[in-house]
């Protein structure tokens, strides 16, 4: 295997154990934070690399490009983007956005939040082991081996990764198509206060970064329906139905009481960052919410994951 | 594997590799699957390392969910299972790194190409050193012949690319075991050839090869030992001489006087003797006791017994029939 075939020290007693070999010519062992690196980085490049994710990100970041056309366009009849049919905190922000470009960050959230960004991570997170398991992948890098708990933290990692990438693509095209088409200054928030432009470009990262974990969130859930099946769509359909179920419910008055326990109710909640002082409750409960729904979900995925046969 | 630069001192030798005696055993491994169909019942497998090992039976007997709770894909219900003297599943992780396997066919992701492929599994190896991971591919590649199409994708290789790029990857390191599982399903007579001197060079170089098939005329010409496995059941296992031993051979004489001929085979212990006109034969099961000349000595028990010999011969049944004798005929009925 190794180019040298020549035979070297003394004839004789130069068979060298497969042990020995494998020390020859397998050079050093990484050590297992590199090791594990090194798989991350080729989850991230099997995940980010694959064209039709790419593809995923290029729609992600046509609708903000898209919104804030049609926001422009339809700007001076309105007179200030007078009420879209859009959500509620979405109508508060199509108010703010004839007077500062910055807005159009948080009307493209609050829109692609209902379905496209969790569309774009179901896709992911349910492809992510039932995807492996369908190619017969999955057998191969288990018996490499990959190792079971490794390979789904890195997984989920990678889901994670691409949710977070995806949102914070929405809010820079969005940020930057707003810059472009409205004016720009100091923010006025939703509670009246006028913030810094520098303040308020702070809070568009923050919003990112919750959606970010929003989506996160629901990735675990993904990565859970995942372990189940070995038919991508199958379980990125599940995730969907879940998702927007719960949404659904979550606009359902009798259901009121549970709202708070849905996985989605707290992802519009991000506008407690764009009121001073900012309520930091509700953002802790959204947040707690994510973390509660991510670990519950991976730790669901890692009991499947590490006793089940894979028969794929 | 055939590039060793350093002897290295003994003391070392000993400490790097405690050899096992066996590259593979399994005690007792059962598995039953969720509907309660018994897939795997109590084999006990002892695979000499060092071996080409033929892991024989039909389609549906069971060899492939073996293969699966030895690489620690699947858990057995009861009984245990060793790889290079490491316990699996508990310990797939440690060992399956010095064993290279291909499972029920090749399966890399068909959007990438044949050298991705095997980054991506290399990448997942941890003790794979990132260092000579290129040369290690390069190397894997050459030496299955696809270096060529190592650019590409996966999706538009051949049937006969895509299981060589899968005994690729079981050669991505340098091995101690290699496990095939159905090698030549698919693929052309030429193909199988290809595989069949693969294994031999595998072999030659000292790692143990398991290698599963429904086809014994695929795997006696490579394999040292056998197992023959039947509805989940190991029903033979040892050497190839061990089994074409198990095929009791006859000796069948020709001769003018079958009675007396009956008589001295009887005298020698062959006792479950067939007459037919001129001709006795009998079952030569208990040449042991005779020794390996046996046929010899009977000929010459007779003619010194004063019989007159027209013919002598020896009939041993092809190891195809000792097979098929094994695992039954035609198709999966028994399931």
């Amino acid at each position: 295997m190794s180019s040298a075939d020549v035979v070297t020290g003394n004839t004789g007693v130069t068979e060298a154990t497969p042990a020995q070999m494998r020390k020859a010519v397998e050079g050093e062992a990484p050590s297992s934070v590199r090791a594990y690196a090194r798989l991350l980085v080729s989850e991230l490049h099997l995940v980010f690399g694959r064209r039709r994710n790419q593809l995923l990100l290029l729609v992600v970041a046509l609708f903000p490009l898209l919104i804030g056309i049609a926001l422009k366009v339809a700007s001076p009849k309105g007179g200030g983007g007078g009420g879209p049919n859009g959500p509620n905190n979405g109508a508060a922000f199509f108010n703010q956005l004839a007077g500062n470009g910055v807005f159009l960050t948080f009307i493209a959230l609050t829109m692609l939040l209902i379905l496209v960004l969790p569309v774009v991570v179901a896709i992911v997170a349910g492809d992510s082991v039932a995807g492996e398991a369908g190619h017969g992948t999955l057998r191969y890098l288990l018996a490499v081996p990959a190792g079971r708990t490794r390979l789904l933290s890195v997984k989920y990692l990678a889901i994670v990764a691409f949710g977070a990438a995806a949102t914070f693509i929405v809010a820079i095209v969005a940020l930057l198509v707003g810059v472009v088409l409205f004016p720009v200054g100091p923010v006025a928030l939703l509670s009246g206060t006028t913030v810094s432009l520098a303040d308020g470009l702070l809070r568009v990262f923050l919003v990112t970064l919750y959606i970010s974990a929003a989506m996160a969130a629901i990735g675990a859930i993904g990565l859970a329906i995942s372990t189940l099946t070995e038919h991508a769509i199958g379980a990125i359909a599940a995730l969907m139905i879940l998702v927007v179920g719960s949404e659904v419910v979550d606009q359902v008055p009798q259901f009121a009481s549970a709202g708070p326990y849905l996985p989605t109710h707290w992802w519009t909640m991000f506008d407690s960052l764009l009121r001073s002082p900012v309520d930091t409750t509700t953002l802790w409960h959204g947040l707690l919410s994510f973390v509660v729904y991510a670990v519950l979900f991976c730790l669901f995925a890692w009991a499947r994951f590490t006793t089940s046969d894979v028969t794929s | 594997m055939t590039g060793h630069t350093d002897p290295g001192g003994p003391g070392q030798a000993a400490a790097d590799s405690v050899t096992p005696d066996w590259a593979i055993a399994s005690s007792g491994l059962t598995k039953r699957f969720r509907g309660g169909q018994l897939a795997v019942d109590d084999v006990d497998l002892a695979v000499p390392a060092g071996s080409v090992y033929g892991f024989l039976g039909p389609n549906g007997s069971g060899k492939t969910t073996t293969i699966r709770m030895l690489l620690g894909l699947a858990f057995p219900t009861s009984g245990t299972a060793e790889l290079l003297g490491v316990k699996v599943p508990d310990g797939a992780t440690r060992v399956l790194s010095r064993v290279g396997s291909l499972v029920e066919g090749p399966a890399f992701y068909p959007y990438l190409s044949g050298w991705e492929n095997l980054a991506r599994y290399d990448a997942a190896d941890r003790f794979a050193s990132p260092k000579t991971a290129k040369a290690r591919i390069g190397e894997a590649l050459e030496r299955v012949g696809l270096s060529a199409a190592a650019k590409k994708r996966y999706r538009n290789y051949s049937l006969g690319m895509k299981q060589r790029l899968a005994i690729a990857a079981g050669l991505l390191q340098p091995r101690e075991l290699i496990i095939l599982d159905e090698p030549t399903n698919g693929l052309d007579p030429q193909g199988t050839r290809e595989v069949r001197s693969l294994i031999r060079q595998i072999a030659a170089d000292g790692i143990t090869v398991f290698v599963s098939s429904h086809l014994l005329a695929e795997v006696e010409q490579v394999s040292s030992h056998v197992g023959v496995m039947r509805v989940g059941k190991l029903v033979f296992q040892g050497s190839l001489p061990e089994l074409r031993r198990t095929g009791a051979a006859r000796i069948s004489i020709r001769t003018g006087d079958v009675e007396a001929a009956a008589k001295v085979l009887r005298k020698l212990g062959l006792a479950d003797t067939e007459t037919a006109d001129g001709v006795i034969s009998a079952g030569l099961g208990e040449m042991a006791a005779l020794g390996d000349d046996a046929p010899e000595k009977i000929c010459a028990e007779l003619v010194h017994a004063g019989i007159g010999v027209r013919g002598l011969a020896v009939e041993t049944p092809s190891l195809e029939d000792l097979f098929v004798g094994l695992t039954g005929e035609g198709f999966d009925v028994e399931r």
